[in-house]
């Protein structure tokens, strides 16, 4: 898989990423800690993003993937973010994390409790990230060290923080905190290596990680997409009780707009590397102002309706962020674009009460009232295959594509293209691949 | 009915008449070899063990279930592409389990494969106007050229591309456009049967929607039969007709679509709607989730008696140590028991979990 998720850049070189606070000992409120850094007025966000900027050198050029991002993230709060693959999320919560590689060039701002945190040095930085920021990666052994055994880590982890932690102490709570997501024999099990853990073990232990120095943001980064449906499930349990535990607040990444509608308090959607519609989900879910929004929604089929009511699909495909045409970026596949719409791409408009839209049209969207039909052709193709042009991610082998095409008589064992079954090991589950859409390349 | 191990008339598929494809006692297992210098068979990996199944001529049958379930191996050994260990697979009358390549060219012709990854199932070398076109020529299906290029065009308007643009490459096409290349491809020599394995997984919802309604359209255009394999339920409820739910290589619970979403009868089936997220924010948090607990075991080594025990909510939380028993020891059949429609559970209870 290409996302930066998976490969989590840099992130991996320090075993596991939680960094926090200095541990009490403890997994119950950690309730003087925002006395941490002097002088910071405990109403303020946590975690403040303004104008971040990520421009990758390509051979093509360079890749603007971020595009101007704002957000806030107040205390206790769980920001959902969406978007389809490769607008821009994980390279967005790397460059928080400052674990983008030194190739990209990262401008503006990224406040925690105040804090400037871009242009740190990667000593200051990974003490900033020590004060409590901490990451769930997608596929756990990003975080997890495969020669370690799961209980040493956490140990490691949590003696980083806390240099007077005796070794006895760090071990009762090692076997605390995987008891805490749901490990079960968790005495036991601390001595095991992650390849004896299942995928959503594994995870387990990711979190277990991830909260152990009490952070108070937690970024996680599609923590449940590899996993199989119930086990996702088990996961976003795990995730909850993390929460309520350490009090964090948590930027949480996905595609799923089913995940985000039960965890998030509010949704940003991003498109083409920049958000193009912030507010409660509720506003997002049933009042979008932003055709995307809108469109995202009505293509998705439900579960919980057995009215066949056609699917709207958006034509077209996202624009490459290597030459972004002036004006919207996504008036291409708009199904309310006029002339207007291509003069200048418009900013994150004010549609209601911590309620953001960029799009000038929003009036036209509301009458919608969420009900995509209304706006979107549900007849509609991809009849034009102009401006796609983009670089394929080809990553399979020459013989897999020649035999896994249908219609080909196949070998008589052999039938790769399948896929499904290549590496998969053991009873870890292994992720469906969800390509991205080309410019990545 | 004729059915020799289920009774068809429970699932309400009767009216149907004669299936196009049916699938008795499926088995493919996997040998798994020892270590040491002499590779021995310790083992197999049962990965489908017992699938009985029937398409109906214009249904939709999806088959659901969670990684490794054995789903895709299921739609191998349908087409004969990985010979089946054991059972037998009736298409058209005719059976084709242990007929070799030859005499399975003929009936390749009406039933085709749909890959779910459309960047590893497209030839990157070769032109979209020869990808589409190779099945045609290998079959002998046109006389000339000039029939070859309007055949070639028809498809590929079929399916929602402009036929200019035959002459790129599939890299020149986005995720969703080379999905509808494949579909083309399949298409091509007048299937009956599709057998679609994830055909819409690898995109994002904004494209998946539209091969979804792509596939609709050429479904009723064409009078397809589709076994629609996948792992995303929503996506399932809206394509199919009826749906077969399956965990460690069985089906355990098959059903129309609407009589299975709303009144699931197996506790897997119950515990795996309960398990989807809702794209709606009031009705998500107003759920109760069943949270079942553990993984799925291995398909080398399935649990005795019912495979499902060992996540089994009931089994845990509401059964008796007596009725416990039974699931220990006796694998359950698929079944009606009361419920309306087939199920592998002894204490199954249709029950609303939406
Ligand atoms: N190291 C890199 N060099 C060049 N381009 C990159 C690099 N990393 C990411 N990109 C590009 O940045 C864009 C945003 O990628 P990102 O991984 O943030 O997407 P995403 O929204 O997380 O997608 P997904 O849902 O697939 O995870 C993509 O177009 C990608 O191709
Ligand atoms: N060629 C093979 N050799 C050994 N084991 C195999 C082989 N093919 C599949 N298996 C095993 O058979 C089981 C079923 O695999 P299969 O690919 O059919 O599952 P699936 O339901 O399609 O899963 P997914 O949703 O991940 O695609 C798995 O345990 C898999 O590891
Ligand atoms: S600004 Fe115009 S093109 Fe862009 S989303 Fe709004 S209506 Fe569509
Ligand atoms: S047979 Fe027993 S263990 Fe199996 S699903 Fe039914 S109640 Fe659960
Ligand atoms: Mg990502
Ligand atoms: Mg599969």
């Amino acid at each position: 898989m290409s996302t930066l998720g998976t490969s989590g850049t840099g992130a991996s070189a320090s075993g596991a990423t939680a960094v926090g606070a200095s541990s009490t000992g403890t997994l119950s409120q950690a309730g003087s800690r925002t006395t941490s850094l002097g002088g910071f007025d405990a109403n303020a966000p946590l975690l403040q993003v303004s104008d971040l900027n990520v421009h990758f050198p390509t051979e093509d050029g360079a890749v603007h993937a971020v595009r101007g991002v704002d957000y806030t993230l107040r205390s206790g709060e769980v920001l959902g973010i969406v978007g389809e693959s490769g607008s821009g999320k994980s390279v967005t919560s790397l460059a928080v994390m400052g674990l983008l590689p030194g190739s990209a060039r990262v401008t503006g701002s990224v406040r925690y409790r105040g804090q400037e945190l871009l242009g740190q040095s990667d000593r200051s930085m990974s003490r900033v990230r020590g004060k409590g920021v901490s990451m769930i990666f997608q596929d756990p052994m990003t975080s997890l060290d495969p020669v370690y055994r799961v209980g040493y880590q956490i140990e490691e982890t949590l003696r980083i923080h806390d240099k007077s932690l005796s070794s006895k102490a760090a071990q009762a709570r090692a076997v605390e905190l995987l008891e805490l997501v749901g490990i079960p024999n968790a005495g036991e099990r601390v001595r095991s290596y992650p390849h004896e853990f299942s995928g959503g073990m594994r995870q387990r232990v990711v979190i277990a990680i991830a909260m152990a120095n009490q952070p108070e943001v937690i970024i996680a980064d599609e923590p449940t997409t590899a996993l199989d449906v119930t086990v996702q499930a088990q996961i976003l349990e795990v995730l909850q009780t993390a929460l309520q535990e350490t009090g964090a607040a948590m930027v949480l990444i996905t595609h799923d707009l089913g995940v985000v509608a039960g965890f998030a308090d509010r949704v940003l959607v991003m498109y083409a590397g920049r958000p193009v519609e912030v507010g409660s989900v509720e506003d997002i879910y049933y009042e979008p102002r932003m055709p995307y929004t809108l469109g995202l929604l009505g293509s998705l089929p439900r579960l919980d309706s057995s009215t066949k009511e056609r699917l709207t699909p958006i034509l077209g495909a996202p624009p490459s962020l290597l030459n972004m045409p002036p004006g919207c970026p996504f008036a291409p596949r708009c199904p309310l674009h006029i002339a207007a719409c291509d003069e200048a791409e418009p900013p994150l408009l004010q549609v209601g009460a911590g309620h953001q839209a960029a799009c000038i049209r929003t009036a036209e969207v509301a009458k919608a009232h969420g009900h995509a039909a209304d706006v979107f052709s549900v007849t509609g193709a991809d009849a034009d295959l102009i401006g796609v042009g983009q670089v394929a991610d080809l990553t399979t082998t020459e013989e897999s594509r020649e035999t896994g095409a249908p219609g080909t008589p196949p070998g008589d064992q052999t039938e790769p293209g399948a896929g499904g079954t290549t590496g998969r090991t053991g009873s870890v589950v292994s992720p469906e691949p969800r390509p991205t859409n080309g410019d990545r390349a | 009915m004729t059915a020799p191990t289920t009774d068809r008339t429970a699932d309400g598929a009767d009216r149907r008449g004669e299936p196009i494809l049916s699938v008795r006692g499926l088995e493919k297992h996997f040998p798994i070899k020892g270590g040491g210098l002499i590779k021995r068979t310790v083992g197999a990996v049962r990965a489908v063990d017992g699938v009985d199944l029937d398409l109906y001529p214009g249904e939709v049958l999806g088959l659901v279930g969670e990684s490794g379930c054995g789903k895709s191996t299921t739609g191998r050994a349908i087409l004969n592409l990985q010979p089946a260990t054991a059972g037998s697979v009736v298409f058209q009358g005719r059976e084709i389990v242990g007929l070799g390549r030859k005499e399975m060219r003929p009936l390749r012709r009406d039933i085709q494969l749909v890959f779910q990854d459309p960047y590893a199932s497209l030839n990157p070398r070769l032109p979209v106007f020869d990808i589409v076109a190779e099945p045609l020529i290998i079959h002998g299906l046109t006389k000339d050229e000039k029939e070859l290029r309007s055949r070639v065009r028809e498809l590929v308007e079929t399916v929602g591309l402009n036929p200019e643009h035959t002459n790129r490459y599939p890299a020149e096409f986005s995720g969703g456009q080379r999905q509808r290349i494949g579909i083309a491809r399949a298409l091509a020599l007048q299937p009956k049967v599709l057998v679609l394995d994830e055909p819409v997984s690898a995109l994002d919802v904004s494209i998946q929607a539209g091969v979804i309604n792509l596939l609709e359209d050429l479904k009723d255009q064409l009078g397809l039969s589709y076994l629609f394999i996948a792992h995303d339920l929503s996506v399932v409820r809206h394509i199919s007709d009826r749906v077969a739910v399956m965990y460690l290589g069985r089906i355990i619970e098959i059903a129309e679509q609407e009589e299975l979403f709303t009144r699931p009868a197996h506790p897997y089936t119950q515990a795996l709607l309960s398990a989807i997220p809702l794209p709606d924010p009031r009705r998500e948090r107003a759920r109760q989730r069943i949270i079942i607990s553990g993984d799925v075991p291995s398909p080398a080594n399935p649990p005795s008696g019912c495979r499902f025990r060992t996540r089994c909510q009931k089994f845990a939380n509401v059964l008796s140590d007596g009725e416990r028993e039974l699931c220990m020891t006796v694998d359950p059949k698929l079944e009606t028991r009361g419920t309306g429609h087939l199920n592998a559970c002894h204490y199954a209870e249709a029950t609303s979990v939406l």
